[in-house]
């Protein structure tokens, strides 16, 4: 047997998440073909361990943390916690999935590999330190999820959605290449770190805020952070739903990891430059989100556009810059993600076959017909408008506090006075949900046991993030503090 | 300990089937009873001489600045008391109006019972936060669920009004922990006393941040409209602890913080505030007038009796604040009796039209006989509480500012005339309508609700140097602190001018309206 390097051998336990996830995503490939139509959903429970599989080797790489690869992937604190909310985050997205794609007659290998594909490319971009790394994984992560977004082949909206994702996601990945030749024309490297060093020896030149400011477009478009927001209501309301709910959770997760990795520690030395930059982005994004889902009677649409809301949210913590702000981040992303995914799923179970039943008169008189799904969207919105004892109010809380301990006073108020607004339209799908009369020509249906699952679990994991965060928080702390801040 | 004792009888209920009615409302009754006679525990062991807090609990709960801490003193303790003893009440009046979705009335008001505890045991801002909003979303569904005709607009509008007032408390409540460290009241309070001493005009948006929340909640003139809107719609026992006590977390709000933490902001902000009470007492006296809505009509006289309680805080004095602390618990139970027998009303006739009714002592003796008891009360006739409470404000206030009093108590005259009105409209004269010749007069469960209120009412009349004494050197602590400033301005009124106003009480016995 040929002895393996002990550097060789770190290097696979580094990168164990995301190899994990490929052998199983090539693994469901692999048995696709021997399985007859009425099996496949077995390919969903293979996909599920998969991404159980891959929260079992990040703790793994955990034990081992440091560089790979010649340093272009690093397993610190920060990279572990992104890691688990985006595979957590597709766990519950492969669990919502499996009754789903039965519905719908798409129940097909392809659907949870390219999940777990996209899955690893949001680790890789977790764990990122250079530049051209990131690239990658941002591809196998956008085009992954490119193909999910156009799932449902037959319906117009799904192919709309993919389409319209494709095209501006390969305009602003060009943005964000563009930006990355730049940043490599004015320090002469792609790695963070590296970049770091070159920036604080001589001040940044306007060729490398050039490049900053593409990466911002390219990243900013993966966040749904405006003015790069446009495609986001179409492609998530046309995208099947669970994949719904995976894009508007992993890979914000993943790429605000890697926006706070750039602009936080490489480009730390132009905080002033980019400050302004991210605070009028925030607002905007906010402002658009609110005022834009306000006018929404779709429910889908809605969320989608509470999404965009969200984004700008966590811009407020960003504009913080330092370690408690990156806490925030990542405190919110954490809870964001469970409930985001939460709210989507119970859309995935009401809106029946064919997504036909997702306008707010549909969902009238939910409570007293179905009272346990009711009860868990009505969580995961009161979550999502920021009531206290959820995780959303903890999220807006830490993301607040920081932004006002860096002195970002007025940016704060208006977040506060965006999340009222943000009040108005989730109190009124439990409005419909309570308080409508229950419409006639609809008998629910069963809840999917794996569904059931999905949702408790996000409802679980919403109400421990607001009742006891501390554990949770101490981890995102570390987190913060493992990226070495100025 | 007694803050979370309703919540335990949630999951009992839960696990009850939804049908078994009697037993949900048995249950959530004794559990309400149990938590009333725990907290009257709290009594015996309170030491009335000691300003600090009492029966205090302190445990970390979020990382080391978010402490699980509360305590009462004078102040909050009659609050939790008045909690405890309306809530039982609020159930007993639901008996038989609540059809529907029974479970969840119930679990709703056991719910809002725990935080409204929560809000006034609270010494954490954060934990206060917490509890605060947690009253919102019970009521909410009270209001959504159970109330009348218009009773969406109406619970979107309370919720919206207060969660705009909120979350810009929200905000200062985190720009006070960047200036100290720390969410704990007491230490905050002495922080920003000797610590950090702020500049004025971060002070003055401080306290204007946390003033609007409570100013909403209130409400304060001209921020009380959706008020009327939810007392009307809310079902009774909704508008009895939406009356009775969420009201009272505005003002004590204002007690407990504003005044405290940001003591010169309050002085200088304190003309305005007393302008906009008075506009309140009188405005809302005048419009309770003209109402031709039984329910709506009680609900205006909350913005004029609320009004009283406001002036009362901000003429910062021994007095007019024991006043307001006392009239705050008056409002509660007599505002609360006002809603119990409208309800009952209700429960009848199923309409809060004015017209609709008279000459109702005929038929229902003894309904109508407690009606007027507690309107009486809530107009401050003599030997009942509500004297007390409105005596003191104006005593106190007088000293401070003569016109404020003489305008205050002209909506003490006009709330004679509107409750008064209101009674000789539905009570006496011969019976217009046809139907209400042959109502039931009050069931014994309906005397048994009455009969305590009027027992209270009575008792807080009578009895209340029993209740300023405890209060006493809570107020006196805390009218240290907000006249922090001006020390020597203020001479300090003790024990023997509040004995003063009772033996001038005690000698108007006998004067009738």
């Amino acid at each position: 047997m040929i002895p393996i390097p002990a550097e060789q051998l770190a290097n696979i336990q580094r990168l164990a998440p995301e190899i994990v996830l490929c052998v199983f995503g090539v693994l469901i490939m692999c048995t696709d073909p021997f399985l007859r139509a009425a099996n496949r959903k077995v390919l969903g429970w293979i996909g599920f361990i998969g991404t159980l599989a891959a929260l079992g080797s990040v703790w793994f790489a955990a034990q081992n943390p440091g560089p790979a690869y010649s340093n272009l992937i690093r397993v610190d604190q920060f990279s572990i916690f992104v890691h688990v909310v985006v595979i957590a985050a597709s766990a519950l997205a492969v669990l919502g999935s499996l009754n789903y794609l039965n519905a719908e007659g798409i129940q097909r290998g392809e659907y949870y590999a390219l999940v777990l594909f996209a899955t690893a490319g949001m680790g890789i971009l977790a764990g990122a330190n250079e530049l051209v790394t990131a690239f990658i994984g941002l591809e196998m992560s956008s085009i992954s999820t490119y193909i999910l977004a156009g799932f449902r082949r037959r319906a117009l909206q799904s192919n709309e959605a993919s389409l319209k994702y494709f095209i501006l996601g390969s305009f602003a990945t060009a943005f964000f290449l563009y930006g990355i030749a730049m940043i490599y024309g004015a320090t002469g490297t792609t790695q963070l770190d590296l970049v770091q060093h070159a920036l604080e020896a001589t001040p940044a030149g306007a060729l490398s805020i050039l490049g900053l400011g593409l990466i911002f477009v390219g990243l900013g478009f993966k966040v749904v952070a405006a003015p790069f927001q446009i495609y986001a209501p179409d492609v998530y309301e046309g995208a099947p739903t669970p994949v719904t709910a995976l894009l508007a959770s992993a890979p914000k997760a993943a790429t605000f990891a890697l926006m706070l990795r750039i602009f936080d520690t490489s480009f730390a030395t132009v905080g002033h430059l980019w400050f302004w930059a991210i605070w009028g982005s925030a607002i905007l994004t906010m402002s658009i989100g609110n005022l834009a889902a306000l006018a929404q009677t779709n429910v889908k649409r809605m969320l989608a556009y509470s999404s965009i809301a969200h984004a700008g949210y966590i811009l407020v913590a960003f504009t913080a810059s330092t370690a408690v702000g990156v806490a925030a981040v990542l405190f919110y992303l954490a809870a964001y993600a469970l409930m985001k995914v939460g709210a989507f799923l119970v859309l995935t179970h009401l809106g029946q076959q064919g997504e036909k039943r997702l306008e707010i008169q549909d969902y009238a008189g939910l409570g007293s017909k179905q009272p346990i799904l009711a009860a868990c969207f009505s969580l995961f919105l009161l979550s999502l408008l920021g009531l206290p004892a959820t995780g959303g109010f903890l999220g807006k809380f830490f993301a607040f506090q920081a932004a006002l301990d860096s002195r970002v006073v007025w940016l704060v108020v208006i977040a506060a006075i965006n999340s009222v607004i943000g009040a108005f339209y989730y109190l009124r799908v439990i409005v419909a949900m309570y308080f409508w009369e229950p419409s006639k020509d609809y008998t629910p249906t069963h809840v999917a046991p794996a569904l059931t699952a999905a949702l408790l679990i996000a409802a679980a994991g919403t109400l421990y993030l607001g009742l006891l965060p501390s554990r949770v928080l101490i981890f995102a702390k570390a987190a913060a503090d493992s990226l070495s801040l100025r | 300990m007694i803050t979370f004792l309703p919540l335990l009888g949630v999951p009992a209920l839960l696990f009850l089937r939804s049908e078994d009615h009697i037993w949900i409302r048995r249950i959530a009754l004794a559990i309400s009873i149990a938590e009333f006679g725990i907290s009257l525990f709290l009594l015996p062991g309170f030491a009335g001489a000691n300003p600090n807090y009492q029966f205090v609990e302190n445990r970390e709960w979020i990382g080391e600045a978010i402490h699980y801490h509360v305590g009462v003193d004078g102040i909050s303790l009659f609050l939790v008391l008045l909690t405890t003893f309306l809530t039982p009440l609020a159930i007993l009046c639901s008996w038989n109006s609540i059809h529907e979705k029974v479970k969840g009335f119930f679990i709703a008001i056991l719910v809002i019972e725990t935080a409204m505890i929560g809000v006034f045991v609270s010494l954490d801002l954060f934990l206060f936060f917490v509890f605060w909003e947690l009253t919102l979303i019970p009521m909410y569904f009270l209001i959504g669920i159970w109330g009348h005709d218009r009773r969406i607009y109406a619970a979107v509008k309370f919720i919206l009004y207060t969660m705009f007032g909120s979350i810009l408390m929200l905000v200062a409540i985190l720009w006070l922990y960047n200036l100290t460290n720390t969410f704990d009241l007491p230490t905050i309070q002495a922080a920003l006393q000797f610590r950090v001493p702020l500049p004025p005009r971060t002070e003055l948006l401080l306290f204007g941040a946390f003033f609007l929340a409570f100013a909403i909640k209130v409400p304060l003139f001209p921020l009380h409209t959706w008020l009327p809107d939810a007392h009307t719609e809310a079902p009774t026992a909704g508008s009895v602890i939406l009356a009775g006590v969420m009201l009272k977390l505005g003002t004590y709000g204002m007690l407990r913080f504003c005044l405290p933490l940001f003591p010169d902001a309050a002085h200088r902000a304190a003309p305005y505030i007393g302008v906009l009470a008075i506009i309140g007492i009188v405005y809302g006296a005048l419009v309770a007038t003209v109402q031709h809505d039984l329910k709506r009509l009680v609900a205006y006289t909350s913005v004029s009796h609320l009004g009283f309680v406001v002036l009362g805080i901000f003429a910062f004095n021994t007095i007019s604040i024991q006043g307001a602390i006392y009239q705050m618990l008056n409002h509660g139970i007599s505002t609360g009796g006002l809603f119990l027998a409208v309800g009952m009303l209700y429960d009848r006739r199923h309409t809060h039209e004015i017209k609709e009714f008279g000459g109702l002592a005929t038929p229902m003796p003894i309904l109508m006989s407690g009606f007027l008891f507690i309107s009486l009360s809530s107009l401050a006739l003599p030997l009942m509480n509500g004297f007390v409470g409105e005596f003191l404000i104006l005593i106190g206030v007088y000293q401070q500012h003569a016109a404020w009093a003489s305008w205050a108590a002209s909506g003490a005259v006009l709330s004679a005339i509107y409750l008064l009105w209101a009674y000789q409209r539905v009570a006496l004269g011969e019976v217009t309508v046809e139907k209400n010749r042959t109502l039931p007069d009050a069931s014994n469960r309906e005397r048994l609700i009455l009969a305590t209120i009027a027992i209270a009412i009575l008792f807080m009349g009578v009895a209340s140097p029993l209740f300023t004494r405890r209060m006493e050197s809570a107020t006196d602590n805390f009218l240290q602190h907000a006249n922090r400033p001006q020390n020597a301005s203020h001479p300090k009124l003790t024990l023997p001018s509040v004995k003063a106003a009772e033996v001038a009480i005690a000698g108007k016995d006998r004067i009738q309206p």
